[in-house]
């Protein structure tokens, strides 16, 4: 039936179709900033591309005045580590305590509701009760991304263990398994690649709370010099940091997932992407 | 059909930037707008609209205006500078780096006060002088009038910022930053100085009393509009004065007036008073006016002026530190005649002086 429904766009034109809304936006924003150029060339708010790409030029690839250092690389690096720091970190935890509670009954009880209880607190609400315990340094800002993301990955991780079929634990228990091997041999193995799923899934969030950790007390970063220049209307740098982070942040997500169906090839057999 | 619908689809396209265009200016208008923000010189403006003075004199000159309180201070900034507020409350600083940087043409109409002691440098530890400050962590909102502040002190002691490292650290979390153990050094302004200067550990080691009639709250307005609509800058300006006058009779109005401005801004008769103690209100027109045509607000803004080209405020495509230009009374010029952003106009100020409004 030739139902709406029913019809499939061709490899080209779902390419197409989807690069649509893109060009529109682009075309959008062209016009808009044309118009508010035209009524005043030093307007900041909608700049053209060439004031952008001249802006992100310099600082990319020329010494900034004051400090010397390329700002956008050291921005990113000093941002890529924070964030790589407080998501290895939470992944890590994430996993341990996970397994734990979802393996063991009595952890369960007895960690279960302190776990729930903490994932529901907002980070951004306790922040300065964290730069009071843990400074305004980098631990802080390591802190407020492990605090953010770390219950989530853990009850994540705790519910998929749960999943687990019953009959496989029953059936390494009848093979010998004592519970260390059953969670080493048989739970362990298969929560690495849910792992990376949790992982993928609070990528955003983490995100979020590099940038507001940022925002609040920091020296460097991307989300220091957008609330930086934010002050200056400076659109310039804005937008395009904004562009780059969201590369950034697809980049990290793309390469967990191909991390995830190289390594757990089994896991994706079922079609799971 | 199709072509129909194509023409809709171009027609609706070049519709929607209209709405991030500026304000309309077709027609002859009577209604204007203010925005404002809490700090300590600019609580007269809250209370001129809430006991029916700036109605009053709209009425006078026969137009309305609205008046908006915005929370956040630079946020206020930006809507005027990329919205459609007429008139908008800052800094001298703030005036130059952020509508006259962006290429919008603005007047200080009112020259209200200046920072005497309502922003300061202060250090953890008793018994701290300026020159302790070397090699600290120094928590700060970086490129806002308290990196001025820091640099002129910084200048005066024969140091620099590389002598430093600044954090930057948001106005609303300094007081709970200072608290961290790690922090040694934060330069802020009031009422978050106050609390700051409260804990026994504090020493004020640099204030703006010490850089006097250089950190100016004004009221700016766009000259096209000041131009165009005098009738609004005379009711503001009138409206202005009239809330001075009120403030200084010495009676129960005056101190009416005053604890209800302390009490909008948070504190109350007694901490409003110790705000005010720490700023220097030009109560008369004749002073204001006074200030703005003496030679020492060139030097100021000449000040002002480096500092901002210096740390990359003008804009990055700012080649020099006279890519905008600066009028003062008289006629006198700083920076690119052709590109004169940000105007001094004591006409206004005068009118009040002269009874004239």
């Amino acid at each position: 039936m030739r139902r709406l429904i029913n019809q499939n766009p061709g490899k080209g034109s779902a390419l197409l179709i989807g690069a649509l809304p893109f060009i529109l936006l682009l075309v959008i924003y062209l016009v808009s900033s044309a118009i508010r150029l035209e009524a005043n060339p030093s307007d900041k708010l909608l700049p053209s591309l060439q004031s952008m790409v001249e802006t992100m030029h310099y600082y990319a690839f020329q010494a900034d005045r004051r400090t010397g250092e390329f700002l956008l690389w050291a921005d990113t690096l000093a941002s890529l580590e924070r964030l790589g720091l407080g998501v290895g970190l939470s992944a890590l935890l994430g996993l341990f305590v996970g397994i734990a509670v979802g393996t063991i009954p009595y952890i369960r009880s007895g960690a279960g509701p302190l776990l729930s209880a903490f994932s529901l607190i907002p980070p951004l609400a306790i922040l300065p009760v964290l730069f009071i315990i843990f400074g305004l340094g980098e631990t802080a800002k390591v802190v407020l991304i492990v605090f953010g993301i770390a219950p989530f990955i853990a009850r994540d991780i705790a519910l998929r263990v749960t999943e687990l079929p019953r009959e496989q634990i029953i059936k390494a228990q009848t093979l010998g398994a004592s519970s260390w091997l059953l969670v080493l041999r048989v739970i362990l193995p298969q929560m690495w690649p849910r792992l990376i799923d949790s992982v993928r899934l609070s990528l955003g969030a983490a995100w979020l709370f590099l940038i507001a950790a940022e925002a609040i007390a920091a020296t460097n970063g991307l989300g220091y010099r957008i609330f930086l220049v934010r002050r200056y209307l400076a659109m310039d740098v804005i937008i395009p940091y904004v562009l780059w982070i969201t590369f950034l942040a697809y980049l990290m997500d793309y390469l967990l997932r191909l991390l995830s169906q190289k390594a757990f090839r089994w896991y994706h057999a079922g079609g799971n992407n | 059909m199709r072509s129909k619908l194509f023409k809709l689809f171009a027609a609706s396209l070049l519709l929607i930037p209209l709405a991030f265009s500026g304000p309309a200016s077709a027609g002859d208008r009577t209604h204007f707008k203010l925005a404002w923000s809490i700090y300590a010189g600019w609580m007269p403006w809250g209370y001129a609209v809430d006991h029916g003075i700036i109605k009053k004199w709209a009425d006078k000159y026969g137009i309305s205006i609205e008046v908006t309180q915005v929370n956040d201070y630079i946020q206020s900034i930006n809507q005027y500078t990329s919205g459609d507020y007429d008139a908008c409350l800052m800094t001298n600083m703030d005036a130059l780096t952020i509508p006259a940087a962006a290429g919008v043409d603005s007047t200080a109409l009112i020259v209200g006060d200046f920072s005497n002691g309502n922003d300061g440098v202060v250090l953890k530890g008793k018994g701290k002088k300026f020159a302790d400050i070397k090699g600290q962590k120094v928590n700060i909102v970086e490129l806002s009038v308290s990196q001025y502040l820091l640099d002129r002190g910084l200048q005066m002691h024969h140091m620099t910022e590389k002598d430093l490292k600044l954090v930057n650290t948001s106005d609303a979390d300094m007081v709970a930053a200072y608290q961290a153990p790690s922090t040694t050094a934060v330069v802020t302004w009031k009422p978050q100085l106050s609390t700051i200067l409260a804990s026994p550990d504090a020493t004020e080691v640099f204030n703006s009393s010490q850089i006097p009639g250089e950190i100016i709250d004004m009221a700016v307005i766009k000259t096209d509009v000041m131009k165009k609509y005098p009738k609004f800058a005379k009711a503001l300006v009138g409206a202005w004065y009239e809330t001075m006058a009120l403030m200084t009779k010495k009676d129960a109005t005056a101190t009416a007036a005053l604890t209800s401005m302390g009490k909008a801004s948070g504190t109350d008769l007694k901490g409003y008073e110790s705000q005010l103690a720490t700023t220097y209100m030009f109560y008369k027109p004749a002073a204001a006016v006074k200030f703005t045509e003496s030679p020492k607000l060139l030097k100021t803004m000449d000040y002002v002026r480096q500092f901002s080209f210096d740390h990359g405020l003008l804009g990055e495509g700012a080649r020099s530190v006279d890519a905008v230009g600066i009028e003062f009374p008289g006629g006198k010029i700083l920076g690119d005649k052709n590109n004169v952003k940000l105007r001094f106009d004591a006409t206004y100020m005068k009118m009040a002086a002269e009874g004239k409004l």
